[in-house]
């Protein structure tokens, strides 16, 4: 018996994507903004839905295939969320540079749609096509400024890692179905912990796995793609692939790893403890030395990901919770400082060299504030949720018992408090290059205000939401 | 209740923010609208706190409002302890306020920050409310801080002078060694009784006293002893005693009406009130209780004698102010809480009335506080006059007035105690009285008698201040005659602070004292027949009178003849000469020392610079990893992928 309505969410995005492309194609450019507000309603109505169909409990359907549950539901709502920010961010940027098309929102929707069947994927094979689905969408978002040479050279270059990666993701499963005889998450872990298992295969067929986990997140050294689509994907698109895909990878790691693999635990463990240190001392170091925002933005992700994956290292139930409250507050920090970006273009003009945000505070002295509370917490300082963020995974890897990586990640957050602060010195105490007032929507610029402030009210009070982490989690 | 006590709190605070945020827009009128009506609901309510416990059947109030944090087993909270102490405390410091904040309209009348004070003595009022309503010492200590910061940005009120910038400097400095005391002795005990609550702490009192602590080898104090010496230490210095007082005299830089708010009325009252809240434990330890009465009886004569050679009539004040607190402190050595509870809040009116008196006369004089240039200003200042006399009787105690029965019970209390030191308190606060009247009178008879020796000019323009400032003159005046003669009784003998105050039967002085109390009005004939102290206050005026308007030649010749005496006065006993010259001097060379080698040469040297040139030399190494090839990319994932498997599966 399926039960259809556990995935009433993807099977209403599905049709609200098809209107949207029907409706895109009979629109003349000037009428442009009815596929904006069409993809609007589309994410308003699948929070709807996901409201009204989500569950307290666990349930599967599609013979085991496809699970709903309250955390899953949490991140597709939150994932609806970011994806409405970026379409509101990026509306006039693309208005202004002539990118203003319906594949915009529709392929958009679709990396979400992907997002979604990859968070709700209970055996492995649903989990690849969730991936795939949503990595399609990007490689050909990174390419969607056709007439950029930049843009085209880095959705290459990241279509054809993706491939590389993608591929040994699917070779490590195929490995696993041959130990275990499954590819359903519950099933694979009962077969992996019988005694007298594989365990040597096991652990070949891991190895492919965290290729393709890591991969997604950009951990070190599977990281070199971000850089390069970062800063050569125009930046909405880099606002979008610097922002939702982190809550796939998120879910992509809590479903195969710990869900899955979890009899493997201290194996990926130290899997994951050499991608982690290796993400938070070269993503920082990185950051320092580059002059491109968008670049330094990219190796400040790689940074992110090394503690995003130190909850995971710990394994426990509060290590997850700790990975996914991360996880949340990243990739609100990373919407709101690609939003900046956005709000301090113009026509013609991309706002994406450190020096763009010299003398802000003389432009603008309340954009100069949200901007010091989002690099306040990147940074991880006090009240901000930032700080919080950083506090809960490093106290899940001391109670892992592993005090030098949290030693370490300490460290590795002072390193990177100096290119943080370097921008908000920039913008208070440097000379302004141009000092033409900032011209931006006023939707816009409400939307990065809230987004701002909302990281100084989570850090006020960051009990709600870890809470939340830990009761849908459950 | 507690919706009550809140608005207490929270008007003031509401009124300094409107008035410093908005002070722009609502201009000069409604600046002080706000926050003198923010004042007078607190005033009305702390009222209303009050009758309902002396007379209401209302019961003390204990409780938490809000729980800011958890660490550990300790509870970090925002909590209310109302009891008689509290509500006396609350009372005194907003009738003060509110009559401050009135007077402030004419005293600051022409001044351009007149929005920005009228905020900060709100956000005084606001301060010193949670300082005496805190139910634990983390609430104590935020108040305490936030008056410090208060009077700071008040005593420098007038940034662009030097003088208001060393000054304010210097009570922020004097008060940083007192605070560090302070939050010793919180730390103290802290860490013996494991909570900040009054209550909790109180219940640990005698456990505290049997813990020992190792101060020097092998040296056990009893840990009591050493928290309520540190927590003094804080007193000393916010309440200004002997040898942390130099900041006092000094801040007479900021405006009038804040020497008489702060640091004359409520915030330096502050150490006597944190004391006797604490009375549980400094009960348990006489060596603390020693300590206390030395202190303060030093202050109280030695301080006393300096008001003598002061010329400027705010400084004469302060000295006054500064002998008077050394008073109350001895009564808190002597055990007689009560008693300095009693002369705080007389003190409070008739200090504030003195004050204001003095603002009022430098107003009239057009900001000229120097008494050598005074004189005669009777006929031109009737109200400001009269009221001046008030005060001046108040203060050296003359019978009947409110000084008179405060300042009587406390040598009486004193003169009972059988402490360590209270021989030599008892003579020092005897004496005291002397010097008291002396001082006092000298200024009454330089400023408002003899010749006048104001230029012509100020002359010319001579006449009696406006309504705002004689108003609150008046209203100072009427509780600087009457309160002692009404409370006395309920105050000091008729068990008002039972359960706020605590003390051990065998230190009951006040009890000795009030076995022989048989009402005001006998009061006032038994100290006139069986005590010195109405006739070394007589004597005292009688010198004043006799030197400075009978014969004003003497106190020069007196001068040359003893040169070394007045040396030592004029300067102060060298406190500040030893604090500049030895102190400051000595911190700073160890300060430069310790720039040079630690932060020069380690930190910024090796550990800064160093850490930076490895950063950087790591970075570009790791750079050209990302050459931007894609079959260098891919390369580097198919070796880490051996690597991983390589790594693990042949180790395992």
């Amino acid at each position: 018996m399926i039960d259809y309505a556990l995935a009433a969410p993807e099977i209403f995005m599905t049709a609200a994507i098809c209107v949207v492309l029907i409706v895109d194609v009979f629109l003349r450019q000037e009428k442009r903004w009815i596929t904006y507000t069409l993809s609007m309603f589309a994410l308003v109505g699948a929070a709807v839905v996901s409201l009204l169909f989500g569950t307290d409990s666990v349930a599967t359907t599609f013979s085991g295939s496809y699970v709903a549950d309250p955390a899953g539901n949490a991140l597709k709502l939150f994932a609806y969320v970011i994806v409405a920010l970026v379409f509101l961010y990026s509306r006039d940027y693309l208005e202004r540079n002539g990118l203003y098309k319906g594949e915009f929102f529709v392929l958009g929707l679709f990396g979400l749609l992907g997002l979604m069947i990859l968070v709700s994927g209970n055996n492995l094979l649903v989990l690849y096509l969730g991936l795939e689905l949503q990595a399609l969408s990007l490689y050909a978002l990174v390419a969607f400024n056709r007439d950029s040479a930049a843009a085209a050279e880095s959705a290459m270059k990241y279509f054809v890692l993706g491939s590389i990666a993608s591929g040994m993701l699917l070779y490590g499963i195929s490995i696993l179905y041959g130990i275990a005889g499954t590819i359903e998450l519950g099933p694979l872990a009962a077969a992996l912990t019988e005694p007298g298992g594989l365990t040597v295969p096991a652990i070949v067929g891991l190895a492919f796995v965290i290729v393709g986990v890591a991969f997604k997140f950009g951990a070190v050294p599977f990281h070199m793609w971000i850089p390069d689509v970062y800063q050569g994907a125009p930046t909405p698109i880099a606002l979008y692939v610097g922002s939702a895909p982190k809550i796939a990878a998120f879910a992509l790691a809590w479903r195969v790893l710990v869900e899955g693999l979890g009899p493997l635990h201290v194996d990926w463990q130290g899997m994951l403890v050499i991608l982690c240190v290796l993400s938070l001392v070269l993503g920082n170091f990185l950051a320092i030395v580059q002059t491109n925002f968008k670049r330094m933005l990219g190796y400040s992700t790689i940074s992110h990901v090394g503690f995003i994956l130190m909850g995971f290292i710990a394994g426990t139930e509060n290590g997850v919770r700790d990975a996914m409250f991360y996880t949340i507050v990243y990739v609100l920090m990373a919407t709101a400082a690609f939003g900046m970006i956005i709000l301090l273009s113009r026509r013609g003009f991309e706002a994406e060299s450190l020096d763009d945000f010299k003398g802000l505070n003389q432009r603008s002295p309340w954009f100069a504030f949200v901007m010091l509370l989002i690099m306040f917490s990147m940074t991880g300082v006090p009240p901000l949720v930032g700080f919080y963020a950083k506090l809960v995974v490093l106290q899940s890897v001391i109670e892992a018992g592993l005090v030098w990586l949290a030693a370490l990640g300490v460290v590795a957050a002072v390193v990177g408090a100096f290119y943080y602060l370097r921008i908000v010195w920039y913008m208070y105490f440097a000379e302004a290059k141009d000092s033409s007032p900032l011209v931006a929507a006023t939707d816009l610029r409400t939307a990065i205000s809230v987004n701002g402030l909302s990281l100084l009210a989570l850090g006020l009070f960051p009990g709600y939401l870890l809470n939340l982490c830990a009761s849908v989690l459950g | 209740m507690e919706s009550i006590y809140l608005t207490i709190v929270l008007a003031p605070l509401a009124a300094a923010a409107i008035a410093g945020l908005l002070g722009s827009k609502i201009g000069r009128a409604g600046a002080h609208s706000v926050t003198i009506l923010g004042v007078a609901i607190s005033f009305a309510l702390s009222l209303y706190v009050l009758w309902g416990l002396a007379f209401g059947d209302a019961e003390p109030y204990n409780g938490n409002v809000y729980e800011w944090a958890k660490i550990g087993n300790v509870t970090i909270a925002v909590g209310f302890l109302i009891d008689n102490l509290t509500a006396l405390m609350m009372v005194v410091v907003t009738s003060v306020s509110l009559a401050v904040h009135v007077y402030t309209i004419g005293y600051m009348h022409d001044d351009p920050g007149y929005q920005r004070f009228f905020s900060y003595i709100s956000l005084f009022t606001f301060s010193m409310l949670m300082l005496v309503m805190s139910n634990n010492l983390m609430q104590l200590f935020f108040g305490w801080e936030a008056v410090g910061l208060v009077s700071y940005l008040l005593i420098g009120f007038w940034f662009k002078r030097p003088s208001a910038v060393f000054a304010n400097l210097k009570a922020f400095l004097v008060n940083r060694v007192g605070d560090f005391g302070f939050l010793l002795g919180i730390a103290t005990l802290l860490y013996f009784a494991g909570s900040l609550d009054y209550a909790e702490i109180f219940a640990q009192a005698e456990r505290i006293q049997g813990e020992t602590i190792n101060l020097w080898g092998a040296t056990a104090v009893s840990a009591l002893t050493v928290a309520c010496i540190c927590l003094f230490v804080g007193a000393m210095g916010k309440s200004a005693q002997v040898p942390l007082h130099v900041w006092l005299p000094d801040s007479m830089e900021g405006p009038t009406p804040i020497s008489a708010l702060i640091h004359a009325a409520t915030m330096v009252t502050a150490g006597i009130f944190m004391v006797a809240r604490m009375s549980p434990l400094f009960e348990l330890s006489e060596a603390a209780l020693a300590f206390v009465i030395v202190i303060g009886a030093t202050t109280a004569f030695f301080m006393g004698l300096l008001g003598l050679v002061q010329q400027d009539i705010k400084r004469v004040v302060a000295y006054s102010t500064l002998s008077q607190l050394g008073y109350m402190t001895v009564a808190l050595g002597a055990s007689a809480y009560a008693a300095s509870i009693f002369h705080l809040m007389t003190h409070a009116f008739f200090k504030a009335l003195l004050f204001l008196a003095a603002g009022s006369v430098i107003i009239a004089m057009h900001h000229e506080q120097d008494i050598r240039k005074m004189g005669g200003l009777r006929k031109y200042l009737p109200i400001t006059y009269w009221t001046f006399v008030i005060g001046t009787l108040a203060l050296i105690g003359f019978p009947g007035f409110s000084g008179f029965f405060s300042k009587d019970a406390l040598i009486e209390a004193v003169h009972a105690s059988s402490l360590p030191g209270s021989g030599y308190a008892y003579w020092c606060v005897l004496l005291g009285v002397f010097v008291t009247a002396l001082y006092s009178f000298r200024l009454l008879f330089v400023v408002f008698h003899g010749e006048e020796r104001m230029d012509h000019h100020t002359k010319e323009h001579l006449h009696e201040t406006p309504a705002v400032v004689t108003g609150p003159l008046i209203a100072l005046a009427v509780p600087s005659v009457i309160v002692g003669w009404l409370t006395i009784e309920p105050i000091l003998f008729g068990g008002f602070f039972e359960g706020a105050i605590f003390v051990r039967p065998e230190h009951d002085v006040l009890g000795e004292v009030g076995a022989e109390f048989h009402g005001p009005g006998a009061f006032v004939a038994h100290a006139l027949t069986h005590s010195v102290t109405v006739y070394l206050a007589a004597a005292g005026a009688l010198v004043a009178w006799f030197l400075y308007l009978k014969r004003p030649e003497i106190p020069g010749q007196l001068l040359e003849r003893a040169g070394a005496l007045y040396r030592l006065l004029a300067n102060k006993y060298y406190f500040d000469w030893i604090n500049e010259n030895v102190i400051a001097r000595a911190t700073r060379a160890v300060g430069t020392g310790l720039w040079r080698v630690g932060d020069q040469l380690l930190i910024d040297g090796l550990i800064v610079n160093g850490s930076a040139r490895a950063v950087g030399a790591i970075a570009s190494a790791a750079r050209r990893v990302q050459s931007g090839y894609l079959y260098h990319y891919a390369f580097a994932m198919v070796i880490a992928l051996a690597a991983l498997i390589g790594w693990f599966a042949l180790r395992g």
